[in-house]
C-alpha cells in the first residue's frame, strides 16, 4: 500500500494506492484520525486502490463519523471499481460523500 | 501456474472409515472467484469431502492443495495462517451459545489480528449489515431464528474477508424465501469480494441459482463435474435421477446382505452350514 498526502488550500488530499488490508489499515486509520483531530477538510482519493478489506473500510467509516461531528468535509474521490464493490456490499455508497474527481470535490 | 487460477486442487483423494471406502479417487479443482457447488444425496461423501478441504481429516491417499499449499504438508503455523484466509459457515451455525452474536462475529478478529477494538466493532457491525442482521449484535444465539443463525454464521465466516469461503448446507431447513435470500447473499459476496465459495448442498434450486460449476458426488465418486448447463444436459441416468428426485433402487448383493443380517463382519470365519437346534 502507498499513502500520500497533499495540501490543496485548506483541504488535505490523502491518496491511497494498492492493497489496504489488515496489515495496512491501522496506518490509514492513524493518519485519517490525526487529520480529524486537527479538524481538517479531507478528500480521500481511492482511484488507485486495487483492494480494500473491511478493516480499511472501517477506518474510513470512523474518520467520516469524526468529520461529521467536527462539521468538516470528508469525501471519497474517484473510488476504484474494487473499492466501490465493497462499499456497495454494505450499502456504504449511500452513506459516504462521493466525488468523481479531486477538482470536483474541491469545487463542491 | 495452477496456484494462480485455482483456489483448491484435489487429486486422487481416497478415504476409508475402517474398511468402508468413503471417497473413491476424487479429483477436482475450484477456480479463483467461482461458486463451486458440491452436490449429492445423503451418504454421497460430500461432508467427508468438505472436512478434507477444511483440513479436519487426513486422506488415506491423494493430495489437497488449498490456496497453493498442500494441506497435509504444511506446518501447524502455516496451517493456522492458511485458516485465517478461509471462512466456514457450518450447517448448524456453530455459534458459541454463551457469547452474544456480536462477540461471536468479532471472535476471529480478536483471536487473529491486532486491530483496535473500535475497528473490530465497526467491522463486526458492517458484517451484520451485509447479512441483514443490523442491530442484532447484543442478542444471544438462542434468541435467533434458524435463518438468522445461518446469517450470523455467514457473518462470522466472512469477518476476516477470506479468500475462500465454505458454506455447509446454507439453506437447509429454511423456508424458500429465506433460503433464496441466503443464495442472493452468497452471490453478492462473491461479486463484491471476489472470493471463491464452496457450497455443499443437496438443494437443487439453490444449486442451479448460485453455481458456476457443480460437482455431483454419488457413493463417494465424482459422478459429474461441469457447469449448470452441462449437468442439466447430462444423459447419465444417475444424474437424471438426482435432478428429478427419483429414488434409486440399490443393487442387492444377496451374499453381503445375508452376512450383514447375520452380523458377520469382514474377516469373521464363516458360520457352519447348519446345526441341529
Amino acid at each position: 500500500m502507498k499513502m500520500e498526502t497533499q495540501e490543496r488550500g485548506t483541504t488535505v488530499v490523502v491518496t491511497l494506492a494498492g492493497e489496504i488490508d489488515l496489515q495496512h489499515s491501522p496506518t490509514v486509520r492513524r493518519q485519517l484520525m490525526d487529520l480529524m483531530f486537527e479538524q481538517r477538510d479531507v478528500l480521500v482519493d481511492l482511484s488507485r486502490v486495487a483492494y480494500i478489506d473491511s478493516s480499511g473500510i472501517a477506518s474510513l467509516v470512523e474518520a467520516y463519523q469524526a468529520a461529521r461531528k467536527n462539521a468538516t468535509r470528508f469525501v471519497l474521490v474517484a473510488v476504484s471499481a474494487p473499492a466501490m464493490r465493497v462499499l456497495q456490499l454494505a450499502r456504504l455508497d449511500k452513506v459516504f460523500a462521493l466525488a468523481d474527481t479531486v477538482d470536483a470535490a474541491l469545487a463542491g | 501456474m495452477t496456484a494462480e487460477t485455482n483456489s483448491i486442487e484435489v487429486r486422487n483423494l481416497q478415504t476409508y472409515y475402517g474398511s468402508r471406502h468413503i471417497l473413491k479417487n476424487v479429483s477436482l479443482d475450484v477456480r479463483m472467484g467461482e461458486i463451486f457447488v458440491i452436490m449429492g444425496g445423503s451418504g454421497s461423501g460430500k461432508t467427508t469431502l468438505l472436512n478434507h478441504l477444511l483440513g479436519l481429516l487426513r486422506p488415506s491417499s491423494g493430495s489437497i492443495r488449498i490456496l497453493g499449499r498442500d494441506v497435509n504438508a504444511v506446518t501447524p503455523l502455516e496451517k493456522q495462517e492458511l485458516r485465517t484466509r478461509m471462512g466456514v459457515a457450518f450447517q448448524s451455525g456453530a455459534l458459541f451459545s454463551s457469547m452474544s452474536v456480536g462477540d461471536n462475529i468479532a471472535l476471529p478478529l480478536r483471536e487473529h489480528t491486532q486491530l483496535d477494538e473500535t475497528t473490530i466493532g465497526i467491522v463486526t457491525r458492517l458484517k451484520l449489515e451485509v447479512v441483514s442482521l443490523a442491530g442484532f449484535e447484543d442478542l444471544m444465539p438462542s434468541e435467533l431464528s434458524g435463518g438468522m443463525i445461518k446469517r450470523a454464521a455467514l457473518a462470522r465466516a466472512i469477518v476476516m474477508d477470506p479468500r475462500l469461503l465454505f458454506c455447509d448446507e446454507p439453506s437447509a431447513g429454511l423456508d424458500p424465501v429465506v433460503a433464496s435470500s441466503i443464495d442472493d447473499l452468497i452471490l453478492r459476496l462473491r461479486d463484491a469480494m471476489g472470493m471463491s465459495i464452496v457450497v455443499v448442498t443437496h438443494d437443487l434450486d439453490s444449486t442451479f441459482k448460485i453455481a458456476d460449476r457443480i460437482c455431483v458426488l454419488d457413493k463417494g465418486e465424482v459422478l459429474a463435474l461441469g457447469t449448470v448447463d452441462e449437468i442439466r444436459a447430462s444423459t447419465s441416468p444417475r444424474i437424471q435421477n438426482l435432478l428429478n428426485r427419483r429414488t434409486e433402487e440399490a443393487e442387492v448383493d444377496p451374499d453381503a446382505y445375508l452376512r450383514r443380517l447375520m452380523g458377520i463382519r469382514d474377516g469373521d470365519e464363516d458360520e457352519p452350514r447348519g446345526k441341529r437346534l
